[in-house]
């Protein structure tokens, strides 16, 4: 049997190289790959939770981060789309209009 | 058995989610993924959740994911992202607190030491059980997601949608799009 | 997993009898598609090798073996030598959920004839033929040529689009049934009525989307020979070529076998309730033949419908699928609660 704390301890691994690649990437679509594997952590260690806890609302938030994270993706991804046709590039430095 | 198939998932899911991090090329970061979300999905059904495991796969790696390959093919990303490289300064904070990070739920766990997990129970592995709370408990949060998608759908919508000739000049001449110490802007496409 | 090996054994076995049917779908039907395709287009099509024709494909399989296998030098290497690999994983996992006869008491065991008796059931087989579309993705942008690009991207929003109505009008199905597991659904079939009956508009919708899932003709988009020159598998030669096309027809094969098992009754057939061995013999026998007339359909749709637009694709699968689908889950939902189901 494996203890919960592997679970956990693989799930802050992933969610600090998820962190890391969030924090370092300048490409717009690598930054999201990471967050995805932010969330992903996130929602193993719910899971690992539940099943310690004999409890499902964990299974249950999983659910619903999934659904969110497809809405997520799906406007995140087409406000990238919307950038690289006016600016020909989806380098985060590189937008910088709002900045001052 | 059970240890042997956490350890080489766990083993894959690392490894995997460090090249979606380190790999310059967003199509071989985009597959990693794949990959790492596959080893989840397999811890997910060792942990009593088969349901999110299939879940998983099916949302994430099917459609998810293939949405991101589906845009860098669109933008065609390969070239573009050659000279976006890594950030040294962010590196050198974000590293430390990563391992800052790992160190500190590291000790915690040492600490606490390793308490075997809760035998799986029928009730928890039941599909019945997971829908009854979902539409009895959870309802409203369930009903809320429905919307939040459904705003989703109209909003990528609306933002992807190509602008009608003439539109985005009015609002802002072209020129002003493109920031100050900027090259020329260039054809990405060859 | 851990009862022991008896379990595992006839998993092993299960699993291989599957395996032989759907490995030699392939072979049987790339000769059964030329012949069908002369045949309504009137010529006479390949005769020549042995009786009717009939070994033609072990013909064709050694002209695979013995071509030479081009890499195209600007290639991605890696993942223009994955993609193929990657094409026959789901083609050959999906079918484990597919239940093929009543279950079989052996030595004291009851053993279900599915090689994986799952909870999941179709969410497993949905969750694995939705990776098939990596595949196509990956040839296409490895390949590094435009019209394979421009193949992978198609297949990407092809697959993705038509994904839904499929998943949709498989969720109608379930409704009545009350279970994920396709033995279920079987069962509930032999009780009531095979589902194409009062499910006629979902499995309608079924079948569309099923012909867009595995890339065939009208939908056949990704390869589109006579714009895209094969679009995703354009560069690829020899046994790789030869893995995408065992990868199409077992694809094919796989979604006709849950089609049928889903409309039609899967293994079983109406008023016949044999037990035993003979029993899995003619279930097995059975599901085989269901499947044959599916593909047979897949053949006469594809050389009998010409090739979609590529917007029209798209409108069909957002404008009239989806919400046909949709409408089918409420007429169900309906239906089931009404207790006409």
């Amino acid at each position: 049997m494996v203890p919960i704390s592997w679970y956990l301890m693989l799930a802050a691994l992933l969610f600090a190289i998820g962190t890391i690649g969030a924090l370092t990437r300048r490409n717009g679509i690598s930054i999201f790959l990471s967050i995805e594997l932010m969330l992903n952590a996130a929602n193993l260690t719910l899971v690992a939770y539940s099943r310690q806890m004999g409890d499902r609302t964990g299974q249950l938030i999983v659910f619903f981060v999934m659904a969110v994270a497809a809405a997520e993706a799906a406007v995140g991804l087409a406000l990238f789309i919307a950038v690289f046709r006016s600016r020909r590039t989806i380098d985060v430095n590189r937008l910088n209009l709002m900045r001052w | 058995m059970e240890t042997l198939i956490f350890l080489i998932f766990a083993a894959l899911a690392v490894a995997s989610s460090l090249v979606v991090v380190a790999h310059r090329s967003p199509v071989y970061a985009t597959m990693s993924l794949v990959v790492t979300l596959f080893s989840v999905a397999v811890l997910f059904v060792l942990l009593g959740a088969p349901f999110l495991g299939a879940l998983q796969i099916l949302i994430y790696a099917g459609a998810i994911v293939v949405l991101f390959l589906f845009v860098i093919m669109l933008l065609n990303l390969q070239k573009a992202s050659a000279a976006a490289g890594r950030r040294g300064g962010q590196l050198w904070v974000a590293l430390p607190g990563a391992l800052l990070f790992v160190g500190m739920v590291g000790l915690v766990f040492w600490r606490a030491g390793a308490p075997a997990l809760q035998p799986l129970t029928a009730d928890l592995v039941s599909l019945k059980g997971l829908a009854t709370a979902l539409f009895s408990d959870y309802l409203l949060p369930f009903e809320i997601v429905g919307l939040l998608l459904l705003v989703a759908v109209i909003g990528a919508t609306v933002a992807a949608r190509r602008a009608p000739d003439g539109e985005a000049s009015r609002l802002l001449p072209r020129e002003d799009f493109v920031g100050a110490g900027d090259e020329p802007r260039k054809e990405a496409r060859s | 997993m851990n009862s022991g090996s008896p379990e595992i054994i006839a998993t092993l076995v299960k699993y291989a009898v599957m395996f032989g049917v759907f490995i030699n779908v392939a072979p049987i039907m790339n000769w059964v598609e030329r012949r069908a395709c002369a045949y309504i287009q009137d010529r006479p099509g390949p005769n020549r090798v042995g009786p009717l024709g009939l070994f033609q494909p072990l013909a064709d399989a050694a002209k695979f073996m013995f071509k030479e296998d081009v890499t195209p030098a600007a290639a991605d290497k890696l993942l223009y030598l994955m993609a193929p690999v990657l094409a026959l994983l789901p083609a050959f996992t999906t079918f484990v959920i597919v239940p093929f006869g009543p279950d079989l008491t052996v030595g004291g065991r009851t053993i279900p004839l599915v090689v994986a008796p799952v909870d999941t059931g179709v969410l497993l087989f949905l969750a694995l033929s939705s990776l098939a579309v990596y595949s196509l993705v990956l040839a296409g942008y490895a390949s590094n040529n435009k019209f394979s690009l421009l193949g992978g991207i198609r297949a990407s929003a092809q697959l993705i689009s038509y994904e839904l109505a499929l998943t949709l009008s498989v969720l109608a199905v379930l409704l009545p049934v009350n279970s994920f597991r396709l033995s279920d659904i079987v069962a509930w079939q032999q009780a009531h009525v095979w589902n194409v009956i009062p499910q006629i508009l979902g499995f309608f919708v079924f079948l569309v989307a099923s012909f867009a899932e595995t890339n065939r003709l009208p939908f056949d988009l990704p390869e589109a020979e006579s714009e895209l020159i094969a679009g995703f598998h354009t560069e690829y030669s020899a046994m790789r070529f030869a893995a995408f096309f065992q990868a199409e027809y077992t694809n094919m094969a796989a979604l006709a076998a849950l089609g049928v098992t889903l409309f039609f009754g899967g293994w079983s057939l109406p008023g016949v309730h044999l037990t035993g061995w003979l029993g899995a013999i003619v279930g097995l026998v059975t599901l085989v033949a269901k499947i044959g007339v599916c593909m047979a359909v897949f053949v006469w749709v594809r050389w009998t419908f010409p090739r979609f637009r590529y917007d029209q694709l798209m409108r069909l699968g957002w404008k009239v699928l989806l919400p046909l689908s949709i409408l089918n889950l409420i007429l169900v939902a309906a239906m089931t609660l009404a207790g006409w189901l």
